[in-house]
């Protein structure tokens, strides 16, 4: 088995990032770096409000102060802050009415990936904005869903048309104080999609951010906000790729949900950040603060998250389970090949009476790479009969990565029953044979195993992105067997 | 049909089989009889190619072509099954899409089109009537939490599925009741046609009964030392192995 080991660990190496590639199109940078002026300049480049530009600063001074976390079980290089440019937009052709307000060079762009911009083109149910370095390039349906009274834009048009529902939701999930990567996006984000969902309003098409890094040395911050009001109801999808550089690129974004009364928000990625070469050269560092709020009683938020890109992955969705009987789930699968690293779970905080959490984590580890899960179930005092139910499977393929698992536990009320499950398995080179023996390549074998440990989080996503990750497990996994 | 001369094989570098030789024609029925340790398995295995035995002596042709340049995956689509001794448990793998993507390979490796979900699901149907197996088993992950009957029921099932050519059936017996081992040799008997061979190993004369071999090889220490017809396996049975072990000692 040795030899067919190092045989498939060279097919890895060989193993191309399909998104790997670089538009060319003239950019508006601002000089790299970050200190006021330059918070002041992306301000003053989206002409945003004062109250936006006191946020900003405030998040800036507060962000200076801080430290970047070290508790997780990652090994980051430094970065140097100095060395970013925090704003890089693509310049577009001056822009005409209707279809052809996209240049064509980024419509190219986008086409490549797989997001046509044009709605004829487009999966008939899935409305895009599309985010390239720091700027939205095209929200798509946003007229046909206006007649709903769904709100669906970029950020940017947000604060200029809806700045009362901005200035109401923006940092209620996650102020800026609330952590290191939080407060720099605070003070420097500069685009990102904004969703509001009016009351009794079920949205009815998929609504979803594509995010492209394209820029070099460019980092990239953008914020989401999704609000859902009373009984609303919405599924999001977000994706994202970037191409192939041998630096490291810095990925901080914020994503917030509000749900309000018996309001139901089910927010999926699919991530394929660039993961660096099999040496661990360059890739993204993406490090991301993803929480919402079941704010109403009987609110629902959803997290599905399957995870195969990024060099480094810190990122924790959290519910914060406010309304009484709300309802809180995580279904992730994280993939790390060669020497990616992975920190990623989730926080579920038990608040309201009958709240209720579920947990399905499945860390898939290969190459030389780390995984783990990081997981707090916190019941508070008031939080009668809270329940949660977690399960954290990991699997691992070869003898030279490594799966962790930290799952925290607090409670205040005894009321609450709180079950973890925790399972670490291998695929054996018995499972292969059998496999083999029945006419299954071991390529394919380890496909069929992976998508079936995997299944059940898979079957969260909405059905056209099912598809879509469960080819990405099998190329992110080519090759590696164990 | 298969052809092997003078096989040597060693696991973890010790010698298990010590020159092999044997004939298989199509329309046969071999059994291979021994007592535990005998090398049985280990000849099961190599020919169905797994490489953790390493095969120092010899040769295996399968249809005049050298069986031992090929993967096992390569010997699977050229017709060659294994019921295992004991069938590992895959799960969250559903027996329908484990079965559907091996006879969609073996459909590929043959220049055929690949079966539709829907056509495969009628297919399938067929098979397990014609081998009698539980119809809630390929709802489930293979072969996890079936009992002992249940895995190597579904041994024949998958059996049925591939239509080999050449059918090794390790050890199918052990550990069945008679009514399974019933239903086991009337799927095998089923199965067999004149353009298909078994290879039946077991310990026991009791499956003998029901799938009646055309030769019994006996294996003992690494080697075949006695075959015969069918009137050899009733003589292990009446007298056990131990006059095998005192002829092949002398």
């Amino acid at each position: 088995m040795e030899n067919n080991h190092d045989e498939v660990i060279r097919e890895v190496t060989q193993n191309e990032y399909k998104y790997g590639f670089y538009t060319d199109i003239e950019t508006d940078t601002l000089p790299k770096g970050l200190n006021e002026n330059i918070v002041r300049m992306i301000s003053a480049k989206k002409d945003e409000p004062e109250w936006l530009l006191e946020w900003r600063l405030k998040a800036f001074q507060h962000w200076k102060k801080m430290k970047m976390p070290e508790w997780a079980h990652l090994i980051i290089p430094k970065i140097h802050y100095q060395d970013i440019i925090f704003y890089a937009a693509p310049k577009q052709q001056a822009s005409l009415e209707g279809l052809d307000e996209v240049d064509p060079e980024l419509r190219k762009t986008f086409d490549k990936l797989g997001i046509p911009l044009d709605e004829q083109k487009r999966l008939s149910g899935v409305a895009v904005d599309a985010v390239m370095d720091s700027v939205s390039v095209k929200t798509t349906f946003s007229e046909t869903l206006a007649e709903l009274g769904i709100i669906f834009c970029s950020f940017s048009d947000a604060v200029k048309n809806h700045p009362d529902l901005v200035k109401k939701y923006l940092g209620s999930v996650v102020p800026y104080t609330d952590n290191f990567f939080a407060a720099l996006n605070s003070a420097v984000f500069s685009d990102g999609s904004f969703c509001y969902i009016p009351r009794g309003v079920r949205c009815p098409m998929e609504l979803s951010t594509y995010f492209r890094i394209n820029a070099a040395n460019t980092g990239q911050f953008e914020r989401t906000l999704l609000v859902a009001d009373d009984e609303a109801m919405v599924s999001y999808l977000e994706g994202c790729t970037a191409p192939m550089r041998d630096e490291n690129q810095l990925h901080a974004a914020v994503v917030e949900i509000v749900a309000l009364e018996k309001a139901e928000v089910k927010y999926s990625t699919v991530q394929n950040w660039y993961p660096g070469d099999k040496n661990g050269k360059g890739g993204i560092f993406n490090f991301v603060t993803k929480r919402g709020i079941c704010k109403g009683n009987d609110s629902k938020i959803s997290w599905t998250q399957v995870e195969t890109g990024s060099a480094i992955t810190w990122k924790y969705p959290s519910c914060i389970l406010k309304g009484h009987n709300s309802i809180g789930e995580f279904y992730s699968v994280a993939v790390t090949n060669n020497m990616q690293q992975a920190d990623t779970g989730t926080k579920m905080m038990h608040i309201g009476r009958n709240t209720r959490s579920t947990i399905i984590s499945k860390g898939i580890s290969a190459g030389k790479s780390q995984n783990s899960y990081r997981g707090l179930v916190r019941i508070l005092k008031n939080a009668e009969n809270a329940r949660n139910f977690s399960q954290c499977d990991s699997l691992l393929l070869g003898d030279r990565c490594g799966a962790h698992t930290f799952p925290y536990i607090e409670t205040d009320n005894s009321t609450s029953i709180v079950e973890h499950e925790a399972t670490t398995s291998k695929i054996s080179e018995d499972q292969i044979f059998y496999c083999n023996q029945r006419g299954i390549g071991t390529e394919k074998a380890i496909s069929l195993i992976v998508n079936g440990y995997a299944k059940e989080v898979l079957n969260k996503l909405p059905m056209e992105f099912a598809v879509e990750a469960q080819k990405l497990l099998q190329i992110s996994l080519e090759g590696s067997v164990g | 049909m298969l052809s092997i001369k003078d096989l040597k094989v060693s696991v973890a570098n010790k010698e298990i089989l010590s020159g092999i030789n044997l004939e298989v024609r199509t329309g046969e029925v071999h059994a291979i009889m021994g007592p535990n340790g005998s090398g049985k398995s280990t000849l099961a295995t190599a020919i169905a190619g797994r490489d953790t035995i390493d095969i120092t002596h010899g040769s295996i042709k399968y249809q005049g072509e050298n069986l031992l340049e090929m993967d096992p995956e390569e010997r699977a689509k050229k017709g060659i099954f294994l019921g295992f001794q004991y069938p590992v448990e895959i799960p969250g793998v559903s027996m329908v899409s484990f079965m559907k993507t091996a006879v969609n390979e073996h459909r590929l490796y043959n220049g055929q089109e690949p079966l539709s979900a829907g056509d495969f699901l009628k297919y399938m149907r067929e098979k397990k009537e014609l081998v009698e197996f539980d119809s809630q088993l390929t709802n489930r992950s293979v072969n996890e939490g079936f009992s002992g009957g249940e895995k190597k029921k579904n041994e024949i099932f998958q059996m049925a599925l591939l239509e080999p050519k050449l059918a090794i059936l390790d050890e199918t017996d052990s550990g069945l009741d008679i009514d399974a081992l019933k239903i086991v040799a009337r799927g095998v008997n089923t199965l067999k046609n004149k353009d298909n061979a078994t290879i039946v190993i077991t310990h026991y004369q009791r499956l003998l009964d029901y799938i009646i071999p055309d030769f019994v090889h006996v294996l003992y220490n690494g080697r075949i030392v006695k075959s015969s017809g069918k009137e050899l396996a009733m003589e292990l049975e009446e007298k056990g192995y131990d006059w095998i072990k005192e002829e092949a000692g002398r």
